[in-house]
């Protein structure tokens, strides 16, 4: 009985406090009158329904956390991962597919599409945060790069979508080296401060370049990619799609060929990243995570190997900017913010920083949700930020939080708990 | 020379604002090593209660009376807030992979933004100039260098909370448990110190003093929206990694100089650039001292 009498008291005291925070800003809101002024006006029942609210989630959590078993089923993690060897490649054979059902509405395909972007976006992020630990708060600015090399070099010299992809990687490259040397010395929260203003940075010379970027108003005219020349027209006729396979132009075509694009890039970006893993270079990412001094003292050039996870990272997220640039047909400062580099960091970190899988599952959760809540248009961040606190209480180590280790010295590979795995320092 | 000196008053004031917020990160920073990515929207909260006790006691009461309620119900208000925030979001993740906590608050800090967005609108909201006049310094040939009355305020408020929040911190016995969490949490623990409530307490004043800096800013600027956290939030963020992330004067410094920095570029060079010459200055600064201006220099061991 005591115990029940102990968990009122909490909660009427966490409604207290709910009542202290939510009086000014839900009890009270400010309108203007007609001689132009400030006034207030009060919204009594809303209030009283959120410390209501507030007291009885308190109540609930408490109770909750009193009779819940002793024992919790193994975690969402350890079962994935169980499955795993099923469910990536079952949901490959999914995304594959998934544009040619029959019946589909192209808003899902068009939805695939955004989910693939951030997918390849948190796949290169992953590159930098998940293997080489290092902090990046910034990585909307090579998005930012890959998306205006594209537009520039295509207006101004004429290359197709095709031709200034690998331009773009490279750019994006470039600058991810220019990043990189600053930054090399520095640890943790300087290094995500360093990065977080070389993204702002970029957007406000993309900002204020108005005579080059086009400024606030963005640039428009770039040319969709095309598949071996063939244009994805809906006037149909020669060179384009439809006309050279005699088939009836229709949006779904040109959707899910770009559809094909992204998932392409993506699946390059993870078969790299994949591969890299096994060879010199990624072992020395991950060492250089768990442990910076003992690389050193093993002879890894730290300063190369930061500088590729920065490089590399930058590439894919300079194809991922180029891909975002065609398909918009528009693009102006505006999509780069700094919240884009949130939302990519914190796709990466939901999936258990360093798991490939986790990202594209992180993805579908981050990005897919908040679409169908379109409906909900301006709560919709807000119930991103209340998502972004929960999920992280929820399961820190992000969705997938085993690892197994990268190289093997018996014959069994044992998964670890993410505990186990250092995060890195840089 | 009229005109430096004017960009010089100019950007002491807001070097003051931005130096109080600073204090906040670098104060949680060093007590719990993670960066409150929400500090900033706290400092936004702050201007809006202050916007609504003043609008709430115009004509109501004399202006300073009204002012400091303002600023006490703000304080207090933003104090309740950073607890809250603290309890809600950061405690739970305490001890857990390190960016759990780095990601929790920036979903807090959208979380702050889009409530008050939703709650109060995304309009600016203005109010007229409390605190008009003030003294003139220097005339250059009609040129003519304005110290206002509430620049002085805003410096001599910022100034006396810095010296009680000086004071707190070395000299009391709040302020030495403060530091001997900062230095070893565990060993404080052992030692009979509440590490819990210190904590709490540390997000408590750092929370206060970010209403101290909204409502200067409101009074200050006479517009305020939903958005001014983010820009004032990094800003401050930058100042307290310019000084040296963890340490007090640093944050101060930091915080004066991006004020200075911003009003001179601004003067000479172009405005739209400011921010860039902020960020560029900070990242130069960085790569000759990695550990800010006067922060410690970390020492490893093995």
């Amino acid at each position: 009985m005591s115990a029940q009498l102990e968990d009122l008291k909490d909660s009427a005291a966490a409604a207290f406090v709910a009542l202290l925070i939510f009086g000014p800003f839900i009890g009270l809101r400010l309108t203007d009158n007609d001689a132009g002024n400030l006034g207030l006006s009060t919204r009594p029942v809303a209030l009283i329904l959120a410390v209501i609210g507030v007291f009885a989630a308190r109540l609930l959590i408490l109770t909750w956390a009193r009779h819940r078993p002793a024992k919790l089923a193994p975690g969402l993690g350890a079962r994935v991962q169980k499955t795993g060897k099923f469910i990536a490649p079952a949901l490959l054979v999914f995304a594959i597919v998934m544009p040619l059902l029959p019946g589909l509405p192209n808003a899902y395909i068009d939805l695939g599409v955004l989910i693939m972007t951030y997918v390849m976006l948190g796949w290169g992020l992953n590159i930098v945060v998940g293997l080489a630990g290092l902090l990046d708060l910034g990585y909307v600015a090579f998005y930012a790069v890959g998306a205006y090399s594209f537009a520039l070099i295509s207006i101004n010299f004429g290359l197709g979508f095709w031709e200034c992809l690998p331009l773009a990687g490279i750019l994006a490259a470039f600058w991810g080296m220019c990043l990189g040397f600053p930054v090399l010395r520095l640890r943790g929260d300087y290094l995500a401060i360093v990065t977080l203003a070389f993204g702002e940075i970029i957007r406000l010379v993309i900002t204020n370049w108005v005579s080059l970027t086009g400024g606030p108003n963005g640039m428009l005219g770039m040319p969709e990619p095309t598949l071996f020349g063939l244009r994805f027209s809906m006037a149909g006729g020669p060179g384009t799609f439809a006309g050279f396979f005699g088939l009836t132009p229709a949006p779904w075509q040109r959707d899910a060929f770009l559809y094909y694009v992204i998932l392409g890039l993506a699946l390059l970006t993870n078969w790299v990243t994949l591969r890299l893993r096994r060879q010199p270079l990624g072992r020395a990412w991950e060492a250089l995570r768990e442990d910076e001094i003992a690389c050193r003292s093993l002879g890894i050039n730290v300063r190369n190997t930061k500088l590729t996870a920065f490089a590399i990272g930058a590439f894919f997220g300079g194809f991922a900017g180029c891909f975002f640039s065609a398909r918009q047909g528009f693009i102006s400062p505006d999509s780069f913010t700094f919240i884009e580099s949130a939302t990519v960091l914190a796709i990466v970190v939901l999936g258990g920083a360093g798991s490939q899988l986790g990202v594209v599952l992180a993805a579908c959760v981050m990005i897919g949700v908040p679409q169908m809540l379109q409906g909900l248009q301006i709560y919709r961040m807000l119930i991103f930020g209340i998502a972004l606190v929960l999920i992280m209480i929820v399961r820190p180590r992000g969705f997938i939080s085993t690892r197994r280790p990268t190289v093997l010295l018996g014959k069994e590979a044992v998964a670890i708990g993410g505990e186990l795995r250092a995060e890195g320092r840089g | 020379m009229a005109y430096a000196l004017q960009q010089l008053v100019n950007g002491l004031t807001l070097g003051m604002i931005y130096g109080l917020i600073a204090v906040g990160y670098t104060m949680v920073y060093g007590i719990i090593g993670m960066i409150n990515f929400a500090h900033g929207d706290v400092f936004m909260i702050g201007a809006f209660v202050g916007i609504f006790v003043i609008t709430a006691l115009t004509g109501l009461t004399s202006l300073p009376l009204a002012l400091l309620a303002a600023f006490v119900f703000s304080a207090f208000i933003c104090a309740v807030y950073g607890f809250a925030i603290e309890r809600v979001a950061y405690r739970p993740l305490r001890g857990s992979f390190r960016l759990a906590p780095l990601i929790s608050a920036i979903g807090m800090s959208i979380l702050l933004e889009n409530y008050v967005q939703v709650s109060q609108g995304a309009l600016e909201r203005a109010i007229p100039n409390l605190l008009p006049g003030g003294i003139t310094l220097m005339d250059e040939n009609g040129f003519v260098v304005q110290l206002s009355w509430m620049q002085m305020a805003i410096m001599a408020v910022t100034l006396g909370l810095l010296a009680a929040f000086t004071y707190l911190v070395t000299k009391t016995p709040l302020g030495r448990a403060m530091r001997a969490v900062e230095q070893d949490a565990k060993m404080a623990a052992l030692l009979g110190i509440d590490t819990n409530r210190t904590i709490s307490i540390t997000f408590i004043i750092g929370s206060a003093l970010a209403a101290f800096a909204g409502v200067m800013f409101l009074l200050y600027y006479g517009v305020i929206d939903f958005y001014i956290g983010f820009n004032a939030g990094i800003k401050a963020f930058t100042a307290a990694v310019l000084g040296g992330i963890g340490s007090l004067p640093g944050a101060v410094l930091g915080g004066l100089l991006i004020g200075l920095i911003e009003a001179f570029w601004s003067g000479y060079a172009t405005v739209a650039y400011k921010d860039a010459a902020v960020y560029s200055i900070l990242a130069i600064v960085l790569m000759f001292m990695p550990s800010g201006l006067l922060g410690r220099h970390e020492v490893e061991k093995v």
